[in-house]
């Protein structure tokens, strides 16, 4: 019984050699996780000797990995801080960066709420608490119960830096782990507002957002994102240590590629302009 | 006869195996002391660093803070702030609010549960009960708190009408969950180990059943139970992954079970792991671990001294 028990456990660990042609670490962002995961199947496909494993965790994860040296690809829906980068320097780490898709970031409310659109204005004074009822951007006499992501997300980063001009959150917002979270919490809270990808938002109410009071209101789409009139928009990045070669070179390029930005597209991630693409492959 | 045969070889066994116990014992104590060391290690710079003082201090941490000229000062957690803010009040109003609940919540049902399971139940039922609450323990921490956030918070606020999805009350009947079979197990257990002729005499005074079970039994097993609710009460405090999904993470100043709350274990669990390696921030998480160490450790140790006492007093009264 023994000798069959130690022989099986010798066969899976030869297997396991044998099956590790290339591993590559993907580790990073919660919102690109999705994304990676269907270009790592992809490419397995065509590559089987190649694994990719690849895992989230919030942009400051993936970047903390990277400076650890313990991935081989940080997914990062913001760039990184001056902090991270001068400590790369320091770890004698040389982050090269490729902006991979593109990401907007969706307002969403509760499917009963009447509210349609919402100025930058008045997005701002919601998330800092200077505006607590729907009544005073047209809805109905409620107050507003604020969902956001924790303080390790690129999307809370983001979205402080763009929308709420980098002043803090309103102490009430209630802060979920991950995009679908807040999501599904809107999803049953009927005076709930939350913010996240375009790519998880189903089953809510997008808000069409005005840049400022004599735009028109935007719906975030990959059409409006792509073409950048939607105004809550990002890149979304991939982080190498040094400039990619071998099988990472040729798995990000792939990624750049026609084939990548129409997986991307497929998942309602927002692919780069052609131009943009080609400009970003690795040479 | 017989003994001196066995003698001479015992002495060394029992020479050995009392130090091997003894060894296995320190070890324990000695990973408890070197896990609060290095933990409180890193919080150090909190003490000496000039430049984290700047940020923060301990006294930056305790005290309101005007962080912006012309505002009134205030408690606030914004680590992630253009002016990073460090207070701990918030954090600890929430992990004491979280663990209120919970021990609100889990107190009655763990004891009442273990009151029927020792004293009422056939053995029948009790050998359903029984491994059924001590199931409870074996789910994992992320799976109740899964269910808190998705079923659990949406139930409550249907019922009650919360204004906040994720809240005090929601979390801490989660983290009631977890803590329920700690307390049963232990008050159960105390409860059965009860000798027998206090029962008996009880019986034989002529007390009914449920005279003997709740004047003679209960106050007997009293030391058991305590100790049952001050594990849990520890557990409470330093669950992590249930407050983290169910509590909201909002870090408010304020006494009502209905608004979210923001626990310092979520806040630690929440962070770390963004954090840059030896800013302020990094250390005051570390402070914050420290802390919850220091917390979890008081509460012991006053469940402790409660309990030899009671038991003290049981046994003067007893004798």
């Amino acid at each position: 019984m023994k000798k069959i028990m130690i022989c099986g456990l010798l066969l899976i660990l030869a297997a396991s050699f044998v099956m590790a042609g290339t591993t590559i670490t993907i580790k990073g962002s919660d919102t690109l996780v999705r994304l990676g995961q269907r270009w790592a199947e992809e490419y397995m496909k065509h590559n089987p000797d190649v694994v990719i494993q690849i895992s989230g965790g919030g942009s400051g994860t993936g970047i903390a990995a990277l400076l650890n040296g313990t991935t081989d690809i940080c997914e990062a829906s913001r760039d990184m801080k001056e902090k991270e980068y001068k400590l790369a320097e320091d770890k004698g780490i040389k982050p090269y960066r490729v902006s991979v898709a593109l990401d907007g970031i969706a307002v969403f409310f509760n499917e009963a709420n009447p509210v349609e659109k919402l100025s930058f204005a008045q997005l701002k004074g919601i998330y800092t608490g200077a505006i607590m009822n729907w009544k005073e951007v047209g809805g109905e006499d409620a107050r507003i119960i604020l969902y956001g992501r924790e303080n390790n997300s690129g999307t809370y980063a983001f979205f402080k830096k763009k929308v709420l001009n980098k002043e803090d959150y309103n102490e009430y917002t209630q802060t979920l782990p991950g995009t679908a979270a807040v999501v599904n919490a809107v999803s049953k809270d009927k005076n709930g507002i939350g913010y996240g990808g375009l790519a998880w938002a189903k089953g809510v109410k997008f808000a069409g957002v005005m840049a400022n009071d004599t735009t028109e209101a935007v719906l975030p789409s990959v059409e409006t994102v792509s073409n950048g009139t939607y105004p809550i928009s990002r890149e979304l990045y991939w982080f190498f240590n040094g400039k990619p070669t071998g099988e990472l070179k040729k798995l990000v390029n792939w990624a750049l590629s026609k084939e990548g930005q129409k997986i991307a597209e497929e998942i309602d991630y927002v692919p780069l302009s052609k131009e943009g693409a080609l400009a970003n492959t690795v040479k | 006869m017989n003994r001196l045969k066995f003698k001479p070889k015992s002495r060394v066994r029992e020479f050995l195996g009392e130090k091997l116990i003894a060894i296995n014992a320190l070890a324990a104590l000695v990973a408890i002391v070197l896990i609060f060391a290095f933990i409180f290690k890193e919080a150090i710079p909190i003490f000496t660093d000039q430049e984290i003082q700047q940020e923060a201090s301990v006294d930056k941490m305790t005290f309101k803070q005007e962080f912006y000229e012309g505002r009134d000062p205030k408690w606030s957690w914004q680590p992630n702030s253009e002016v990073p803010k460090y207070s701990i009040l918030p954090l600890l109003i929430g992990s004491l609010k979280a663990a209120l609940v919970a021990m609100l919540f889990a107190i009655p049902l763990g004891v009442g549960a273990a009151i029927f399971s020792a004293e009422f139940a056939s053995r029948r039922w009790r050998e359903i009960i029984k491994p059924a609450i001590e199931m409870l323990a074996g789910i994992p921490s992320v799976v109740l708190g899964f269910f808190a956030l998705i079923i659990l918070a949406t139930v409550m606020q249907d019922m009650f009408g919360f204004l906040f999805r994720l809240n005090a009350v929601t979390a801490g009947v989660a983290l009631g969950l977890a803590v329920i079979p700690i307390i049963f197990t232990v008050a159960e257990d105390a409860m059965t180990s009860v000798p027998s002729s206090l029962r008996d005499a009880g019986l034989a005074l002529g007390a009914n059943h449920w005279q003997v079970s709740l004047t003679v039994v209960l106050p007997a097993a009293l030391p058991g139970i305590a100790a049952g609710v001050v594990l849990g009460f520890g557990r409470a405090i330093g669950e992590t992954m249930i407050v983290l999904m169910a509590s909201g993470n909002a870090a408010i100043i304020s006494g009502s079970l209905t608004d979210s709350m923001r626990t310092i274990s979520a806040s630690i669990a929440a962070e770390l792991a963004e954090v840059v390696f030896g800013s302020a921030h990094y250390s005051v998480l570390f402070f914050l671990g420290t802390l919850l160490f220091v917390i979890t450790f008081l509460i012991n140790l006053c469940g402790e001294l409660a309990v030899t006492r009671m038991k003290q007093r049981l046994q003067g009264r007893l004798s």
